[in-house]
């Protein structure tokens, strides 16, 4: 167990120190040259040159990257020209707004898909199972952002019910997380759906119907029970992608997180800032990923990588 | 123009059984070619896209879209209504009287011209790289695999947003964005049926008869891997329309004098409770686009591969 662990965890800090270097190369070849960017049209030449020197940006790239390295080991990505203060503090602030919002959209996903997945596969093939996958169908087609705007101008604009922009409330939080819930509602549904029917078909399942036990009685107890496994473990992976869609979502609803901070650095080629957002939630994203491993082999024993050896 | 999606993969299953090929008559990869129907509602999608072809290959002609030419007499009028000049104005106009139809065909051209580049440039690099990790095995197999792996581990929405807002608004920059982020999904589709064909007989006898690398790649490798690259394909042209239209609704798109129905959408979103037309029909647009394109794939791929039908 303590070999698996310890070679996730080296799996995990190649991915971040690979996704480091893929963003350093990135931003240092963008056009453009962050010292006159920082200093504006009108800056004389010498000190253009003064404030590269100051950056490092006259030094070969490969002294840079660990110059880059070095000072993201100690959580120092520079600081912000556009906010001021250190850039990772400026992201860290926004954090609690985007975990949040990835939280929200967590608990609908999981109370509206799970149940719509279990009723779809007790009742495959009906007018309700068709009835059901239509939303989630179309929920995994239309374009996220778009079904966002919509939302407002049904629930914000026309009815004015809920508010469009995060204003602090509690009902703030509905539209969002609906919007970022949606595409990963319908995936779900249809993974239970399909997952409950495949279990259906299995020995012990016979063995229950074989013994008289209830149908129902054998299709929650056992069948559902087994189907929480995969879905438990699907948490991470939701939420990891929670953290990377809301980047948009965010955008859509004025929402204060990582996300939009981002996109608003960018625009202003902020890219300390930038850099910092996207190590953010990189390692949010491996994290997760790696903590679903782990709760995958303590769920499932037969998954443990000593009794399969 | 047809865009039928059978006919592509066709053509070179037949190459692969034609005359004068050491190659048994079964390819055992690709079944042989079942005359199976495509559903109905898969024909009216694929007539549906080559509507949206048409429209964005000649619709800018007959209706032409400039971003600099504002209109404000006839800003804001909902679709229908008469225009100034007695003409109607059939999708309605926007917040600087530009007419939305316009507007949507323009969007259209930047939509269908991301959708097919990416998937191809993509596609192409997917092919390669996949083709050579799946027939050399060995360091090559590692280097890549790896180098998709540690892609994949990083969230794909920020790789394209990094580099689309780096490099800077064009058409180009999204299709290099979306095309880096997309290849090693191209890759692993072809790595994976080179990599199961690669031991089988007739590529082994190809061997001993003394045929080089590239041409068992090209010969007999590569038929096999068409029909599974052409569905990851045709699924790909709506993510990556998708993709363009949500980079273009962030500002890191097509530049503003370009039309994209990301951009429009945006744009529509500060007059919502006044002329909800603007926001709402190029996202309609682009949803109808993506389901039909969801729709051929899933039939395409129906068809190739039956055991993949739920």
């Amino acid at each position: 167990m303590l070999r698996f662990v310890l070679k996730r965890l080296a799996q995990a800090l190649l991915i971040i120190l690979a996704s480091l270097t893929v963003v350093f190369l990135v931003v240092r070849v963008a056009p453009g040259d962050p010292a006159a960017l920082i200093l504006g049209a009108s800056a004389s030449p010498s000190d253009l040159a003064d404030l590269r020197r100051e950056l490092g940006l006259d030094e070969p790239l490969l002294s840079q990257y660990v110059t880059f390295l070095h000072g993201v080991l100690q959580g120092d990505f520079g600081s912000s020209w556009r906010l001021g203060g250190d850039a990772l503090a400026n992201v860290l602030d926004r954090l609690p707004a985007t975990l949040q919002l990835s939280a929200c959209a967590l608990v609908v996903t999981l109370v509206v898909g799970f149940p719509l997945g279990v009723v779809s596969a007790r009742r495959a093939g009906s007018w309700i199972d068709r009835l059901i996958s239509v939303p989630t169908l179309l929920g995994q087609a239309l374009p996220s952002f778009w079904v966002g705007v919509m939302l407002i101008l049904i629930f914000s604009r026309t009815l004015d019910v809920l508010p469009a922009t995060a204003d602090g409330t509690v009902a703030s939080l509905v539209l969002p997380s609906v919007t970022l819930a949606l595409p990963f509602l319908g995936w779900l549904a249809r993974l239970v759906r399909n997952g409950v029917l495949e279990e259906l078909g299995k020995d012990y399942v016979r063995t229950a119907r074989s013994k008289g036990v209830d149908s129902r009685v054998v299709f929650y107890r056992h069948v559902v029970r087994n189907m929480m496994i995969p879905v438990v473990t699907l948490l991470g992976l939701l939420v990891g992608n929670f953290i990377a869609n809301a980047v948009i979502i965010e955008v859509v609803f004025a929402w204060p997180g990582v996300g939009s901070l981002m996109i608003d650095s960018i625009t202003n080629r902020d890219y300390s800032v930038v850099q910092a957002a996207i190590m953010t939630i990189t390692v949010a994203y491996v994290l997760l990923n790696l903590l679903v491993d782990f709760l995958y082999v303590k769920l499932d024993p037969r998954l443990n990588p000593e009794h399969m050896s | 123009m047809t865009l039928n999606p059978a006919s592509p993969a066709e053509a070179p299953e037949r190459a692969a059984a034609g005359p004068g090929t050491p190659a048994p008559d079964v390819n055992p990869a690709v079944p042989a070619p079942a005359r199976r129907r495509m559903p109905p509602r898969a024909w009216v999608a694929v007539g549906f896209l080559a509507l949206v072809v048409l429209g964005a290959a000649v619709g800018p002609l007959l209706l032409p879209y400039s971003a600099t030419d504002t209109d404000l007499p006839n800003r804001l009028l909902p679709p229908g209504a008469r225009l100034s000049d007695g003409g109607v104005t059939l999708l309605g106009t926007d917040q600087l009287g530009r007419d939305l139809l316009a507007q949507i065909l323009a969007g259209s051209r930047v939509s269908v011209i991301v959708g097919l580049a990416t998937v191809l440039i993509g596609g192409f690099a997917g092919l390669v790289l996949g083709l050579l990790a799946g027939y050399f095995g060995g360091w090559i197999d590692t280097l890549i695999s790896r180098l998709g792996d540690a892609q994949l581990a990083f969230p794909s929405v920020l790789l394209a947003i990094l580099i689309a807002g780096v490099l800077g608004p064009s058409l180009t920059n999204i299709i290099i964005a979306l095309a880096v982020t997309r290849w090693v999904i191209f890759a692993r589709v072809v790595r994976a049926s080179a990599l199961t064909v690669q031991g089988l007989e007739y590529v082994e006898s190809a061997r001993v008869v003394g045929a080089g690398h590239l041409r068992i790649l090209v010969r007999y490798i590569l038929p096999s891997c068409w029909a599974p690259l052409l569905v990851a394909g045709t699924a790909q042209i709506g993510l990556a329309m998708v993709a363009e239209a949500s980079l273009s609704f962030l500002g890191l798109g097509v530049p503003v004098t370009q039309a994209s129905w990301g951009a429009t959408i945006s744009d529509g979103r500060d007059y919502l409770s006044s002329a909800w037309w603007i926001s709402t029909l190029p996202g309609v647009a682009l949803a109808l686009v993506v389901v039909a394109v969801g729709l051929v794939s899933d039939a395409y791929r129906d068809h190739t591969d039956p055991r993949a039908a739920l």
